[in-house]
Parts: C-alpha cells; structure tokens; sequence
C-alpha cells in the first residue's frame, strides 16, 4: 500500500499526472459511442421489460390449500408449480386470511398458460381445479407513480442546476455535470435492457440513488476543481482542472471502492444465491450506477468544463500568457 | 470535545424516546418491516353501483391514484395498491388498518356547497314517542311520494337559494325523509342542478338544500387546525381550513354576498351547508361575505377526523363511492431467508469495507469503522423514531447509504493528507483540512438533501418512502462527520502515535511526500508554506477591488520575476 500512498503523492505534486483534460477527445468518443449503444442495443432487443409492478400481470388464488404437518402452508409449492411451467418466472406469493387462501401473482399469462398454472396449483396444493380462481391484476406502480416521479426528477435536475450555478459561480459547471448525469442514467438503465432484466420497484429506486450519486460525485470534485482554478496560478486553465482531478484521484478511487464493495457483496449474494428478486435489482443498478458515475466524473464533467471555459477570450488570453511565460522560463531567457 | 457530548446527547436523546415508545406505545427496538418482508392486512374494494352503472377504466385508475395520495397523506409508506379484474381496488398495507384509516381509503369525500332552503328538526321516532313507529325500525330508502304531486317549480328559480326549488312533491318528499335512511342508502346524491334533500351527520336537522354552487374540484389546499377566536386564542376546536382557487373564490364571494342578504331576513336561508358524500357536516350562518375564499368548516371534528378530511378534499372527490369487500390478512411475499441474505450480504461487503480502509489508512482505518459504527446506529435510532417500515429494497437502500457515507471521511482524510504534504504540522492540518472537508462534504451534500427533499414533496408511493431514507442517511452524515469523525481526529492529533506521524497512523508526513525542512523539523503550523499563502491570497483576491488587483498583480510579476 505504500506505493499507493507513493502515487497519492505524487498525483497531488504533479510528479505523476494523468491528462484527463488533454485526451478529452478519447474520452469523449468513448462516452458518445457507449451512450449510443446504451441506447440502441435494448431496443434491438426488444425494448425494456417490465415487470408486474408496471405492467399488471394474472393473479390465482388457491382456496383451502393443503397444509404441512405443523399447520403452515409451504409457499415453494407454489413457486414449484408455476416454474414448471414457466422456469424464468419470479411470481409474487403470499398466504392471506391466516392461511385460508394462498395467493400467486405472475406476469400477464397467455390463457393457456393461465389453465396450465391453475392445474399445476391445484395439484401442488391438493385442491380441485375450480378452488382456483384466476383473475387480471393492475400496475402497484401505476403511471400516477410514474408520472410524479418524472415531475419531480425535473424539477430536482432544473433546481440542482442553480444551485450548482450559484454555489460555483459558473452555470458551465452545472451543465458539465447535468451532461455527466444523462451519461451515467442513460448507461446504467443501458446495461439493465442489455441484460434483459425485468425492471422492477426495486431497479428503480437503485437508479434514483444514481441519480443523487452522480452528481453529489461530480460536485466533490468540482469543489476542488474551483479551488484551483482561482485566478493567480501559473498554469492554464486546462492544466488546473488537471491537477485538480488527479489530486481527487486517490479520493475517487477510495470512495468507490468502498461504495462497490457492499453493493458487490449483495448483488453477488442477490444474483447468484437467490437469483432474480428485489436484492439482485437494486444492486445491479447501483453497481453500475457507481461505476459510472465514478467514471463520468473524471473522464467526462471536468474535461467538459474544461472545454466549456477554454472557449472564454478572458480564459484563452490568460492561458496564452502562461504558456509563453513558461516557455521562456524553461528556455532560461529570463534570469 | 462538546461535540461529542452533543453527539451523545441526540443519541441518548433518540434512545430515550423510542424507549418510550417501547414502554407506552408499544413500540420495538426492532424496526417494523414492510409488506414485502412482514406482510399485512389486504384490503378489496368493490365500487357501489347503481344497477345497470358500470365502471370505465379510467375512473378506476383515478380511484387508485387518489387513494394512494390519501394512504401517504396518512404516513402509511410502502402501501401497494393496484386495481383487480375490472372494478375492485386492491388495497394492501403492512399492519393492521383503524377504522379511521378504512374510512379514509373509502369514503368518496364528495364536497358541495349547497345553499340552505328549508331547515326543522326531523320528525321521527324520538324520544317520549310510544308508538311503534314502522318506518323507524325498517327505514324506507326511498320514501313514496303522491305521484300527482306537481315535480316542477311554479316559476323558474333565479338563483340557487329561490323558494321556488322546493316544489310541492320536494315536499313531500322531504315530510317524509327519514334521516335514519341516510346511513343505509349506499349514496345520497341528487344531480348537481337539482336541489336536495338530507340531514346532518348526526341526524338532528332535515334540509331542502338548493343545487350545488361551489364543488370539492374547486378546492386549492386544505388543511387542519384549530379554530381560533377573535383574540387568537385557540378554541381548540378542530376544524377544516379550506383554500378555493380563483373560479371557487370569485363563486364563494358571490353566494356569501347573496346569503349575507338575508341575515336578518331570512335566518333559514342566510345558512349554506356543506355536505359531504350526501350528508351535511355543517350548516353555518352568513355573517359576511367571504371574498378571500378561504373559508373554514368547524363540525364535530377530532384531531383525526380534521385531518382525514382535510387529506380527502387536498387530492379530491373519488369518481365513485367505494365499500371493502374483504378485509384479509397476508403474508409476507419474500421469505425471511431473503431479508437474512440482505442483511448477511451487508454484513460481509461492510467487512471488506472494514478491510480496505486499515489497508488504505491504517490506524486511521479504525476512525473510519467507529465512524461508520456510530452512523449505523443514528440511522437505525432513527428508523426507530420515525416509525419507517422497511422493505427488502430499504434495507438494501441502508446498507448502501452507510458505504456512501463513508466518502464523507475518505474526503475529509484526503484533504487532511493533503495539508500535511504542504508540510503543515498535525494539529493544524487536521483544522485546515476540516475547513476545506467541511464545505465540499455540505456542498455535495445539499445536493442529495434537495434529490430527497424534492422527491419527498412530489413523488407518491414507493418513492417518496426512498426520499425519505436518503434524506435520513445524507443528514446523519453531515451529524457523524461534525460531531464525530472531526472531534475524534482532533483528540487523536493531540497524541503521540499520531501527532508524531507513526508510519501506522495513517497520517505519516514522511510517507506522505511532506517537505523535509533540514532542521530535524517540519515546517511549524505557524508558519504557512508558500502554496498555501498563495491560495489564501488567492481567496482574499476575489474580494479585492479593481485598484487592489491591479496593484497585487504588479507586485505578483515583479517577485515571479526575481525568483526566476
């Protein structure tokens, strides 16, 4: 870990440096291209899927279940029953009314499917076909939900903007990080359609979090960002937002690591112990959601503003200067 | 040193009240679980229905959404409601529901204004009648009129409050109304341009009310409290206070004006009624034209019932009246092995936290943990207080939050780190660093803090619950790394081990590329490196004049030049 600390120091001298800024164009192409695919590749896959909570789905209620010997009933039974039919589906289960009924919720069921999962039910709880009602369900999370949800994150996105604005003085600032934000959403639910995931209550809530993450991410460095850059260094503009990214590397890299390695621990346990369910959702989106934000901190808000400020003649003008005073410094003409 | 004790005073603080609750609440040390993870009471509404009436998809899913606001108005979070085959709504929520509560999920709270024009105590079985009155014990729901009875009013009415509305079938109609039949009757609606008849809600006055003049829909805001008297002083008295938009408040002043008319002509119809879901909850005199349209309603409210109301009329009427059809328990649809894993999952991923900040920091690794310790427990002290019900995703949502928390210190010792390399000493790099810290970590911050406060006001269901959590989580943050990490590392700079830089500590200003001054020394705090003079110059900068810069700026370049 020495050589760590080693390279924490010499990224906040300067000794070591990596050109976040400089090979901006790199970096940019590479977001523009991922972005693109984020895009594209669920829609080749046939759009997001959507599970019950958003879609509504098929409901059956078992009356008068058969009982195990302690008196309970055995909710796998019923899980058991419908993967026979369907294995990829995750049905919702509960018992209700103290055990006289169980209820099963699956997605929207073709009507054959419907019949074979009632008689897959009846025969799991030892109950005739007609002690199993079936019926349609609608959305938990009704386009109400949805619709609020959407009207809010504008005006959080309108109002942290300005606040962003004012509290750094430049509104470049908020619009590097607002880009850097649609980078990381547009990514994170990317790679969710690209693995075909249902998207579900819980996905969503992890992709709110990401949306706070991001930008409270790109507002840590900014910070040091515009300490900085107050006028009076000797190096241009791009060089300060430079530094100031690689001394916040060691910070970046430690944060999100630590935030990775519980989201890690429970994505690996929700994905490969318990398979689909809310764990594995929420995780997943979080998992990316951090990467990427992490991510677009580094490689794309601060060469963005960087880009956004070297286009100011005050800027320009200044930076010209210190590129000339240190090619004569460095040529000794001045001594 | 205080900042600690102040630490320990909010947690003892927050203790101290949830052991109250435990002790005459019947509150838990263990917080309460959601419907996912504990299941609940599952509630099927069925639409009250005229024959023949049915019930269009779009009425349902404004049911839907209108409860769902009334349900979170209640503090009920992570309620799921959805609707079921073609007409019933599927209300379930983690508990077991109070009257009140199934009251507020299925009354319609349709409210009208309607103006008073024949008012008596109804004339029913009452007290000292001997007669075994028929009617009383089996009420008609719809009383029979003599059918030659003239239905249309002799000259048509010029306003709402004309006599003329009560023709003589109205009447009759009205002899024979028996207030008893408004509880059995599934709903007491007449057509909004029609006049109509019913009682209070206790059933103690019988009205022939004229047709509606002001509707719910025109309702702004409401809100509870308690009815102040003319010095300010609360009455305390519940009451509804009701804010029109502007089309209500311009038709409230002109129906206040026209009542106000008959003050001290026409007792009776100086009154309007408010009638709620066909009964009148109140029917006030005029004493004066209310132009503002902000009236409010005083009845025989509790505290709850108020409140009830008040949420009712904010997110409007229901397109139908609804009644529960069953009233279930339910079972958690997750098993506890899921919540098991969650917390297991948790568990092992802090650990490798745990791990890597004594790789990363070394001794100062263990300030990090203790830190992280104390947030868990303010967070879980909280959760407590506040009555959160967490689901399998807020548990998750948490356990996230405690890692992201930790960014606040990793922040904080960075910067710490990197005043040492300036070569300041300690005690003084631990104020310095905390001073840049502070504003970074309030800075970002405040951007999770508007993520939660917004989505808190705006959002319904499942998501105002998640802005809730991260409003909670961001605000223990900002109080652990204050009262906590910032104190701790203070006293920790005072001792031996760190104060002298320990290659353990973390915080080895040798290790850390710190310039060696030659004089068996590092440079003393006082004595601030050339770097940070020129920031702090640079600070002072932005606040000086045009003069004072172009004169500093002169200075600056005669010096740079010297030096090179």
């Amino acid at each position: 870990m020495a050589s760590f600390s080693q390279f924490g120091n010499d990224l906040y001298t300067g000794k070591r440096s990596i050109d976040f800024v400089g090979r901006r164009k790199i970096w940019f192409t590479i977001a523009i291209v991922m972005v693109a695919a984020a895009i594209i590749v669920p829609f080749l896959r046939g759009g997001f899927v959507f599970g019950i909570e958003f879609s509504g789905g098929s409901e059956f209620t078992v009356s008068g279940p058969a009982t195990q010997a302690d008196g309970t009933i055995d909710q796998s039974l019923a899980s058991d029953a419908v993967t026979s039919v369907l294995p990829t589906a995750t049905p919702k289960i509960s018992i209700v009314n103290s055990g006289s009924a169980v209820r099963v919720q699956t997605d929207l069921l073709q009507n054959s499917e419907l019949t074979e999962i009632r008689d897959a039910l009846a025969k799991a709880y030892d109950v005739s076909a007609d002690e199993v009602t079936t019926s349609f369900i609608g959305a938990t999370w009704g386009a109400d939900i949805t619709r609020q949800a959407l009207t809010a994150l504008v005006v959080f996105i309108l109002l942290a903007a300005i606040v962003m604005a004012l509290y750094f003085r430049t509104w470049k600032m908020s619009v590097a990080a607002l880009i850097a934000l649609f980078h990381d959403l547009v990514i994170t639910a990317g790679v969710y359609g690209i693995l075909g995931f249902e998207v579900t209550p819980a996905a969503v809530i992890g992709f709110l979090t990401i949306l706070g993450y991001s930008l409270y991410d790109t507002v840590v460095v900014f910070d040091k960002i515009r300490e900085n850059t107050v006028e009076g260094t000797s190096r241009t503009f791009g060089e300060s937002v430079n530094l100031a990214v690689n001394q916040t590397l060691v910070r970046s890299i430690n944060t999100s690591v630590v935030a990775l390695l519980p989201i890690g621990s429970i994505l690996f346990i929700g994905a490969f112990v318990l398979g689909a369910g809310t764990l594995r959702d929420i995780s997943l989106a979080l998992f990316i959601g951090v990467l990427v934000g992490t991510y677009s901190t580094i490689f794309i808000a601060a060469p963005l503003y960087a880009t956004f400020r070297q286009g100011e003649t005050i800027v320009r003008d200044s930076d010209k200067k210190k590129t000339a005073a240190v090619t004569r410094a460095t040529s000794g003409a001045v001594r | 040193m205080n900042a600690l004790i102040g630490l320990g005073v909010i947690a003892l603080l927050l203790a101290g009240a949830n052991f109250a609750q435990v002790l005459f609440n019947g509150g838990s040390w263990v917080p309460k679980l959601a419907l996912d993870l504990e299941g609940g009471t599952q509630i099927i509404l069925a639409p009250k229905l005229e024959s023949g009436e049915t019930v269009t998809a779009d009425q349902l899913d404004q049911a839907v959404a209108i409860i769902r606001q009334r349900i979170d108005a209640s503090g009920v979070s992570e309620a799921e409601i959805n609707t079921q085959g073609s007409q019933n709504i599927v209300v379930s929520i983690p508990g077991r529901p109070d009257d009140e509560t199934l009251k507020r999920i299925e009354s319609s709270a349709k409210l009208e204004f309607r103006p008073v024009i024949y008012a008596s105590a109804p004339a029913t079985s009452s007290v000292g009648d001997g007669t075994t009155d028929g009617s009383s014990a089996t009420p008609t729901p719809t009383p029979t009129v003599d059918p030659g009875l003239s239905t249309t009013p002799t000259a048509k009415p010029t306003d709402a409050s004309d006599l003329n509305w009560a023709t003589p079938a109205l009447q009759a109609e009205y002899n024979d109304f028996d207030c008893s039949s408004l509880d059995t009757l599934q709903t007491n609606v007449a057509p909004a341009a029609e006049p109509l008849i019913t009682c209070n809600d206790a059933g103690t006055e019988k009205y022939i009310l004229g047709p509606v003049e002001i509707s719910g829909e025109q309702i702004a805001d409401a809100t509870s409290g308690t009815v102040t008297n003319s010095q300010g002083v609360s009455t305390g008295q519940w009451a509804v206070n009701i804010v029109f938009d502007g089309d209500g408040t311009t038709k409230f002043g002109e129906v206040t004006k026209r009542l106000f008319a008959y003050l001290t002509t026409d007792p009776t119809r100086n009154r309007f009624a408010i009638v709620l879901d066909g009964k009148v909850i109140s029917a006030p005199t005029t004493q004066a034209a209310i132009l503002d349209g902000k009236p409010q309603i005083s009845g025989s409210f509790t505290q709850d019932s108020a409140k009830t109301l008040a949420d009712q009329l904010k997110f409007g009427a229901l397109p139908l009246s609804f009644e529960v059809q069953s009233n279930d328990t339910i079972s958690a649809t997750l098993g506890s092995s899921q919540l098991v894993s969650g917390l297991l999952a948790g568990l092992i991923g802090l650990i490798l936290v745990v791990i890597y900040s004594l790789l990363q920091y070394r001794t100062l690794g263990f300030v990090t943990i203790a830190s992280l310790v104390v947030a868990a427990a303010i967070t879980y002290l909280l959760v407590l207080f506040m009555g959160f019900r967490l689901s399998l995703a807020g548990v998750a949502g948490l356990i996230v939050a405690i890692g992201i928390t930790a960014d606040s210190f990793i922040v904080y010792f960075e910067r710490i780190r990197d005043e040492l390399r300036d070569g300041r000493g300690l005690e003084s790099a631990v104020e310095a660093g905390w001073k840049r810290a502070i504003r970074t970590i309030l800075a970002s911050d405040a951007i999770n803090f508007l993520a939660a406060g917004i989505l808190f006001a705006l959002a319904v269901g499942n998501v105002k619950g998640f802005a809730l959590t991260l409003g909670v989580t961001t605000v223990v943050d900002i109080i652990v790394v204050a009262l906590f990490t910032h104190p701790i590392l203070q006293l920790l700079a005072r001792t031996k081990f760190f104060g002298e830089g320990h290659p353990l500590s973390g915080l080895d200003a040798k290790a850390l590329g710190a310039v060696y001054r030659g004089r068996a020394q590092f440079r003393a705090p006082v004595n601030v490196p050339a770097t940070k003079q020129a920031t702090s110059s640079r600070e002072a900068a932005k606040r000086q004049t045009i003069a004072e810069r172009k004169a500093a700026e002169a200075e600056a370049a005669r010096t740079k030049g010297k030096d090179s």
